[in-house]
């Protein structure tokens, strides 16, 4: 026998097009999914940064390279994406376990604590950056 | 009212938590160096060579990398068990992950103690 939940046709609102323009995230939600982005980035871009200390540590010349290499726009922007993902997990995930201890549970108080997490998040990009830069 | 029996060897909870204290040991080291380096003097290599030749530095940067490795481990998989349903193609990723994060493990010790 088929289960009830398998014959059911499925809602109409899990199209694509209503999930990329129709349903719109509360700001939590837009904190929580930027935390598995920022998250998944890292990540894979581990190794681009272990590659980076490695070579920084190897010789005079190795730092050298990349400080040059550092000096490069396209290198400088891409590292720039990962220094807002670093940020923004460490802000966020300090939320989250606010939210584990019970902390800023309730409904405005989440609210103010999700736009200070991405107020935060790329205030200390723009400070860092700027340090890069 | 429904009485509930909580079954299993609880691995959840345990990598739930784990991924908490790990999250803590990240964020104190982040802060510390931070700390440290903000303030000095424009790094060349000598002075990053010996800032990494300490030897509190060499051991808490391991903690810090045996951190991020368990701690994205636990992420990841979770992220392959919300997005990835067939059992073959999560589990060989999940393979995939692991051989990856024992990599970059490996990676760090060497570039630490080379």
């Amino acid at each position: 026998m088929v289960p009830a939940s398998a014959r059911k046709a499925r809602p109409k609102y899990l199209s694509l097009p209503a999930l990329l323009f129709e349903i719109r995230l509360p700001l939590a939600g837009w904190v929580s999914i930027l935390h598995r982005a920022s998250g998944a980035l890292l990540f894979l871009a581990t190794v681009w940064l272990l590659f980076m200390l490695d070579r920084s540590l190897a010789s005079e010349r190795d730092f050298d390279f990349v400080r040059h290499y550092l000096g490069l726009v396209p290198v400088k922007l891409a590292l720039l994406a990962l220094v807002w993902a670093y940020c923004h997990h460490f802000c966020a995930g300090i939320r989250f376990l606010l939210l584990d201890l019970h902390r800023g549970v309730d409904k405005a108080s989440s609210r103010l604590t999700g736009i200070a997490v991405l107020a935060a998040s790329l205030a200390l990009t723009a400070f860092f950056g700027a340090r890069i830069w | 009212m429904v009485k509930r029996v909580v079954v299993g060897a609880h691995y959840g909870l345990r990598d739930w938590l784990a991924q908490r204290i790990t999250a803590v040991i990240m964020a104190a080291y982040t802060v510390v160096i931070v700390a440290v380096l903000m303030p000095g003097p424009p790094l060349s290599f000598a002075v990053w060579r010996d800032f990494f030749a300490q030897g509190w530095m060499r051991v808490a940067t391991l903690l810090f990398a045996v951190s991020v490795a368990w701690h994205m481990w636990v992420g990841v998989r979770d992220i392959l068990m919300d997005y990835v349903k067939p059992t073959g193609v999560r589990l060989s990723a999940q393979v995939l992950v692991l051989v990856t994060i024992a990599a970059y493990l490996g990676w760090t010790v060497q570039i630490l103690w080379r």
